[in-house]
């Protein structure tokens, strides 16, 4: 009995640690999106914060300045998209996809060139990375059945990258229900003539939210190789992007489900890592690319049969164009 | 500078500088090669309404969003008050007190009455002390001009006549003493147009101004007090409204005499040509809108199918096309049932004899970026060569043998579609339906987006074909070319056909009842007011009776 306890509170546990990027990228989305533009290039924007907050964590030590760096390398690729989408009105999946190649070939370039490693970064120790964060009483309460062993592997025990985005998705909901600014992104991404017609910058709107969307996937990419890893290897996002983006679907774009489904596909993960190379009773050993490939295949399914009628921002695709 | 609501003060220190709440003086405006608006002098007077008329095209919508903003003129003067203001954009004009209820509604269909309202006059970064002050402004406004909304419907579930009054509630949140109605009648049931003067009436009590841009004459005679002429992009004359008529504004509009009304001999109905019986149709989402239809259509006749858009015109039209299945019931061109087999029912359709004139020319009428040859032979290009090869010659030579005898301007076979004007894209479609000399043609609305005189053309070519012996279903959501056309009228409301009416005698106040579902001897009920859950999807077919209905859908 204590066994399974244990059991079930390892694997809640990193489900909360694989989420958490899956939150950020997921939130990072649902501001764009919300604001009427496709973020296909998500999974760019990841990969480029987490190669960028590995390598500069790795060359000045500090883990802070790495997650800025993670931040700055995903605002330069969402500035880029937003040129190429927003002012120059071009095709959001299209750049989106193409900022996915050029992160893929940059970070592994870049990685070669500065660091002659195979495109991994230095491994980081100590303060190069976001180490865990005990909770008062963590320990003290540790030895409390059920209440405080949750408290003590579940709850503490986490980086801060992990609190921050749990924290992120509440701000998130309020921001877009009940700000000023929250009432104008969910405008813009349904009907910019709306917003146009009221005096506000359609243009403007749209690059704050691409702004915002910069930060969260950026500090996202930096959980991946300052936190949750030890340095960057290459494309250690790993198709992230695109969970986050489904997750988003999935959730018809609204902050609180997206947290739950994101957290499903982080208990897949978990679970998915939980069973490698256990048997299973008539079926023996699955073969561990099977068990990987379990969290692609379940969003396959989730997303063409569970999910009903996604209504999608109205104008989202749709590059503003004012006329007459 | 956001929801801004001039007090009396500031008002009347207004009147005493000028009586004039709007002056353009010298407004020019390019549009590449195009000079959309010429030298334009206007003068709107405080408390009145202003009818701006011309066809389209004519520079109305531009010289207005010069006014509101949204462009910047290349030379002139915008006076507000008196005062020379530069506008740069619309929260400008906001902020001096224009608003606009455009054409096309600029409403977030998602986002609550309130939300709507509020958006981009809100007073702080919190949404909720904004909301409430709105709630209890609306309550005002609403009292004052009769613009009753509820502030927590959701704008989809709102009726179209609903919609355009939250537009105009967002300009006077924002302290609108000028506002600027694009077509505001386009979309609107003869009651909602009502309706709609109705509160135009209050506000101009009330010392606003307001700024009516149309092309129905009859509404410019009924409500303006002054009402301006444009044509091709300059202003031709300010007229008083009661020292002027119909005729001459038409006149002015065109440059020539029009003939307002439709010149027809009586009708000479022949044999049954189509034959509509029982006939179900569903859209899209499988929700029934054509229920249970039966009519007939002879030889020599014009059936005018008159409601309100939305209420299963499209569907009718479209299954008669063979272009939608229908769920029951049958359709007989010249004694011969069309079969129902296949997915190339319009193809048969035609070979049965029929032709079709699509409601949205763009659409279903035309590819626009085919070339006007190409889009004069499109679907009859079978007739063109044989087997994979397409006689281009020959198609070219009928091509230009259409444009010829329809006067599509400019006669130019290589144009792409799309660079044709409304009137002569429909132009185009008619002749080539036409001229193929079938037994039925069912039009649907033929003169949407068409210049007056465009229109004359498109008539007069409908009653020639009735004349030799067609027969004609049209519909339309304009209720005057519908009764001045047609030698019958049915009407069709909530997908059924709840009256026939003599165009000779109908009275237009009852066509009205019959279109928005309501008895004579009932009160109107306001349309749209259904509770939201009320959607076809829950009605039955068997047990809908249109008259228990006052509802309607509002696309």
């Amino acid at each position: 009995m204590e066994s399974y306890l244990v059991d079930i509170t390892l694997i809640l546990d990193s489900t909360v640690r694989l989420a958490v990027p899956l939150i950020l990228a997921c939130m990072a989305g649902l501001y764009s999106e919300r604001a009427g533009i496709v973020d296909i290039g998500l999974e760019g924007k990841l990969l480029a914060g987490a190669f960028a907050a590995a390598a500069m964590s790795a060359v000045t030590g500090s883990a802070w300045l790495g997650l800025l760096a993670g931040i700055a390398a995903a605002m330069m690729f969402s500035g880029i998209h937003g040129l190429a989408s927003i002012t120059l009105k071009g095709n959001q999946t299209i750049s989106g996809v193409a900022l996915n190649f050029l992160a893929a070939g940059l970070t592994t370039f870049l990685g070669q060139s500065w660091f002659k490693r195979g495109g991994y970064t230095p491994q980081l120790s100590g303060d190069q990375r976001f180490n865990p964060i005990t909770l008062p009483f963590a320990n003290e309460l540790r030895e409390v059945p059920i209440l405080g062993q949750i408290y003590y592997e579940l709850i503490s025990g986490h980086n801060i990258i992990t609190y921050f985005a749990f924290i992120v998705v509440p701000v998130t909901a309020w921001v877009l229900f009940r700000t000023r600014f929250g009432l104008r992104l969910r405008a813009v991404g349904e009907n910019p003539k709306a917003i146009d017609t009221a005096g506000i910058s359609v243009t403007r709107l749209r690059f704050q939210a691409l702004v915002i969307t910069a930060v969260l996937v950026g500090i996202g990419g930096a959980y991946l190789s300052i936190a949750q890893s030890a340095g960057f290897n290459n494309n250690m996002s790993a198709g992230r992007g695109y969970i986050a983006l489904a997750a988003l679907i999935f959730a018809k774009w609204r902050p609180g489900p997206a947290l739950l489904v994101c957290l499903m596909f982080g208990f897949l993960d978990a679970v998915q890592f939980r069973i490698q190379g256990q048997s299973f009773p008539i079926i023996g050993e699955v073969p561990v690319q099977a068990i990987q490939a379990l969290p692609y295949v379940l969003t396959v399914i989730l997303l063409a049969g569970f999910i009903g009628r996604a209504v999608a921002p109205k104008a989202a695709g749709i590059p503003y164009t004012k006329e007459r | 500078m956001t929801g801004l609501n001039p007090t009396n003060e500031q008002r009347s220190s207004g009147t005493a500088a000028s009586a004039l709440a709007i002056e353009l003086v010298g407004i020019n405006k390019h549009f590449g090669p195009v000079h959309a608006n010429r030298d334009i002098h206007l003068a709107v007077r405080r408390g009145t309404v202003h009818g701006i008329v011309g066809e389209n095209g004519a520079g109305k919508s531009t010289l207005m969003s010069i006014l509101y903003g949204f462009y910047t003129a290349d030379s002139g003067e915008i006076r507000v008050n008196g005062v020379p203001q530069k506008i740069t954009d619309s929260r400008h004009a906001l902020a001096l007190g224009i608003g606009m209820v455009h054409q096309h509604f600029m409403l977030v269909d998602n986002f609550t009455v309130l939300e709507n309202v509020v958006l981009g006059a809100e007073d702080s970064a919190l949404l909720r002390p904004t909301l409430n002050r709105a709630r209890d402004h609306l309550k005002q406004l609403a009292r004052d001009y009769g613009l009753e909304v509820d502030p927590d419907a959701i704008i989809e579930n709102l009726s179209v006549g609903q919609q355009q009054r939250v537009e105009i509630l967002k300009a006077l949140y924002r302290g609108a003493e000028t506002l600027i109605l694009d077509e505001p009648t386009g979309v609107l049931t003869p009651a909602e147009a009502d309706h709609l003067f109705r509160i135009l009436g209050k506000l101009r009590e009330e010392g606003k101004t307001i700024i009516l841009i149309t092309h129905k004459l009859r509404e410019i005679m009924a409500i303006t007090d002054e009402v301006s002429v444009m044509r091709q992009g300059a202003m031709v004359k300010t007229l008083q409204t009661k020292d002027t008529s119909p005729g001459e504004l038409a006149e002015l509009m065109v440059g020539r005499r029009v003939l307002l009304r439709v010149e027809k001999g009586p009708a000479n109905p022949g044999k049954v040509l189509l034959d509509v019986k029982n006939l179900i149709v569903t859209d899209d989402f499988k929700v029934p809108r054509v229920k249970n239809i039966s009519f007939q259509v002879r030889a020599g006749e014009i059936v005018g199918i008159a409601g309100v858009a939305g209420n299963g015109q499209s569907e009718l039209l479209e299954s008669i096309a063979g272009m939608r299945d229908q769920l029951g019931g049958t359709i007989s061109v010249n004694d011969k049932v069309l079969s129902l087999e296949g997915d190339d029912g319009a193809a048969r359709a035609r070979a049965a004899g029929l032709a079709h004139v699509p409601e949205d020319r763009l659409r279903m009428g035309l590819v626009t970026n085919f070339m006007a040859w190409e889009n004069a032979i499109l679907g009859y290009q079978g007739s063109y060569g044989e087997g994979l090869g397409l006689d281009i010659g020959k198609a070219r030579s009928t091509a230009e043998d259409y444009l010829k005898k329809f006067d599509v301007r400019p006669a130019n076979l290589d144009l792409k579609s799309s660079n044709f004007s409304g009137g002569n894209q429909q132009k185009i479609v008619l002749a080539r339906e036409m001229e193929r000399d079938p037994d039925v043609l069912i039009v649907g609305q033929p003169t949407r987006g068409v210049d007056i005189g465009a229109i004359e053309f498109i008539h007069n070519q409908i009653i020639k074909m009735r004349d030799a012996g067609k027969a004609i279903l049209l519909v339309s959501v304009e209720l005057d070319e519908i009764r001045s056309l047609s030698d019958r009228i049915l009407v069709l409301f909530d997908g059924h056909l709840v009256g026939e009416a003599d165009p000779a005698t109908a009275d237009e106040t009852e066509l009205g009842l019959l279109m928005t579902g309501s008895h004579s001897d009932q009160v109107i009920t306001e349309p749209g007011t259904l509770p939201a859950h009320e959607t076809p999807m829950q009605q039955t077919l068997v047990e809908m009776s249109p008259k228990d209905n006052s509802g309607r859908d509002t696309n």
